[in-house]
């Protein structure tokens, strides 16, 4: 195929020509000015962070030494020659690791359920009043948007130190997480089911039992595993404000120098995280076919 | 009107025979991982100490303490808070950029399509789940041992937990680019890093800066909480205020981030649809 270019007139030319280096320059001067903006406030979070390069630069070195000291044992060999040296407290370890795990796994039920429940009256084509959805989503949105170690804090203070707390933080804030996600599910769901069953009389409950919820409970799993993967991590943090778990150990090694069982302890999670990764990911999986993750 | 056909249900058992006989597996199988889901939750709630009489008086503690934070009330100390929450939203925006400008040369080298070789990547992508799988508050904890008590360590602890993150979002982007570009550099001879500049940056930054836009936003929740170990920011007013039960002032703290996100949450919106356009966001 041969086709000629044809050229335009120098003097259509020059107008199209002004027009584009005009629209080039305006968003040239856009993206210089979004810069600019960008390092003006970059400047500013330094200086409340109070962010010293000199200390950054004089501090590196401290860094770099801190895993040296923490990949050392006592007696001056790497940790990795004397595994038995190294992970001399495992079985307390792996007890509070165990621990970790349920706080997390009894605490995402908990808050799954009560997403379950809440979900289908903050969902736009399932609520039964408006009013209601509206309480019901400023409700999850609260309980998503305080972290959850803000909870453990305050649980602590009113359930005592100990796991119970830790279950419970992981409980409200999963359940403000999980009843938006499974609202967006049920959100998407085919409505036609719905229509059919409540054309035989049925009441609401019904409806939900039989037309959306076998439509929707895949997808419920999937991000309830999600979720566990998430908590799993969160769990280990809860021992740090005293709400039970590996955290508490941790917290302990690193506050008191004992360097090599920081290290024990941080390898402990790494692995146990994981481990619940891979396990989770092959279950969604297997629920859900090939879905990107939330 | 006519009366429908009777089924009939001979036929139907036949040439359905799963739906009238299933087997004994498939019809046990969603009894029986309920019952073990409940099981273990049962266990989980004896193991960890669980008591109805706990569990009431914790309510009922609770109960109070929420009557006690009513109304919210920052007594005299709101300059003090303000100043807090300035250092967690720079904690924030600080440590989400060093940990973009970090991670991005490092997800070249996670990048499936740059880096061809299994035996280098793999490293790569362990060392940066790794640094993912520690919680930020924990990273917090460490730097706190190396640069001391303050907001300085707290930008440190967001930029190294999110350079484990945006290792492997970016090295994500980066594998989803389309190869033509790349393909065109290449034919008009250039080399592998005018390849990357200029085949493959100009596709992949808007998703980049998109993720970053998004971390800015989430990283200003964990901001607000990494200062409970110590490391500066609105946290560390929060667990003071909890720790000697001033009940109004945690409940004006709480509120003030809350706040403080959902402004965030809406500029970095806004943001985000500004660079990208109105499509959807990883």
């Amino acid at each position: 195929m041969a086709n000629a270019i044809s050229i335009l007139p120098d003097q259509q030319l020059a107008v199209l020509n002004d027009t584009y280096r005009k629209a080039v320059a305006r968003k040239r001067l856009k993206a210089t000015l979004a810069a600019a903006v960008f390092f003006a406030a970059l400047i500013v979070a330094a200086i409340g962070a109070e962010v010293n390069l000199r200390t950054l630069f004089s501090y590196f070195g401290n860094f770099v030494s801190y895993f040296d000291r923490i990949l050392t044992l006592e007696d001056g060999t790497r940790v990795w020659t004397n595994f038995g040296e190294w992970f001399w407290g495992w079985q307390k370890w792996l007890k509070m690791l165990g621990e970790t795990i349920l706080i997390s796994y009894v605490g995402t039920l908990s808050g799954a359920v009560l997403g379950f429940v809440l979900n289908f009256f903050a969902a736009q084509n399932t609520s039964p009043a408006p009013w209601l959805r509206f309480v019901i989503r400023r409700l999850l949105e609260f309980a998503r948007t305080v972290p959850g170690i803000v909870f453990a804090l305050i649980f602590v203070i009113a359930f005592g130190l100990g796991p119970m707390a830790g279950v419970l933080a992981i409980a409200v804030h999963s359940a403000g997480a999980l009843g938006k996600l499974f609202s967006e599910i049920v959100e998407n769901a085919d409505m036609k089911p719905v229509e059919g069953v409540r054309s035989t009389g049925a009441s609401w409950l019904s409806c939900m039992r039989f037309a959306v919820l076998p439509q929707v409970t895949a997808g419920y799993a999937s991000y309830a595993l999600l979720r566990f993967e998430i908590n799993v991590r969160e769990a280990s943090v809860m021992g740090f404000v005293g709400a039970g778990g590996i955290g508490q150990e941790l917290v302990v090694a690193i506050r008191k120098f004992y360097y090599s069982d920081v290290s024990a302890i941080l390898v402990t999670i790494i692995v146990t995280v994981f481990v619940i990764d891979i396990t989770t990911g092959w279950l969604r999986g297997k629920l859900f076919g090939k879905e990107a993750r939330a | 009107m006519s009366q429908l056909p009777k089924p009939d249900t001979d036929a139907l058992r036949t040439k359905y025979p799963d739906v009238f006989d299933r087997p004994a597996s498939a019809r046990l199988a969603m009894p029986a991982t309920i019952s073990a889901v409940f099981a273990i939750f049962v266990f989980g709630l004896v193991d960890l100490g669980f008591s109805p009489t706990k569990l009431v008086s914790g309510l009922s503690q609770l109960g109070w303490i929420t009557v006690m934070m009513i109304p919210p009330d920052a007594g005299s100390s709101l300059p003090a808070y303000l100043a807090a929450l300035g250092e967690t939203l720079s904690i924030a925006l600080l440590g989400t950029t060093l940990a973009a400008v970090a991670a991005l040369p490092i997800s070249l080298l996670a990048a499936r399509n740059i880096i061809s070789s299994n035996l280098l990547r793999f490293p790569v992508r362990r060392f940066l789940d790794s640094i993912r799988g520690v919680d930020t508050l924990i990273w917090a904890l460490v730097w706190i041992n190396v640069v001391g008590l303050g907001p300085f360590a707290g930008v440190l602890a967001i930029a190294l937990s999110d350079f484990g993150a945006f290792g492997k979002l970016f090295s994500e982007a980066i594998e989803a680019a389309d190869k033509k570009q790349v393909e065109g550099i290449r034919a008009s001879g250039g080399n592998a890093l005018h390849e990357i500049r200029f085949g493959l940056m100009p596709q992949v930054l808007p998703v980049i800066a998109g993720q970053v836009l998004y971390f800015i936003e989430s990283n200003t929740r964990s901001a607000t909480i990494i200062g409970i170990v110590g490391a500066g920011g609105i946290g560390l007013q929060l667990a003071e205020q909890i720790r000697v039960l001033e009940w109004q002032k945690v409940s004006f703290l709480i509120l003030m981030i809350l706040v403080a996100v959902a402004a965030i949450d809406w500029i970095s919106g806004k943001l985000r649809f500004a660079i990208i356009g109105q499509r959807a966001v990883a």
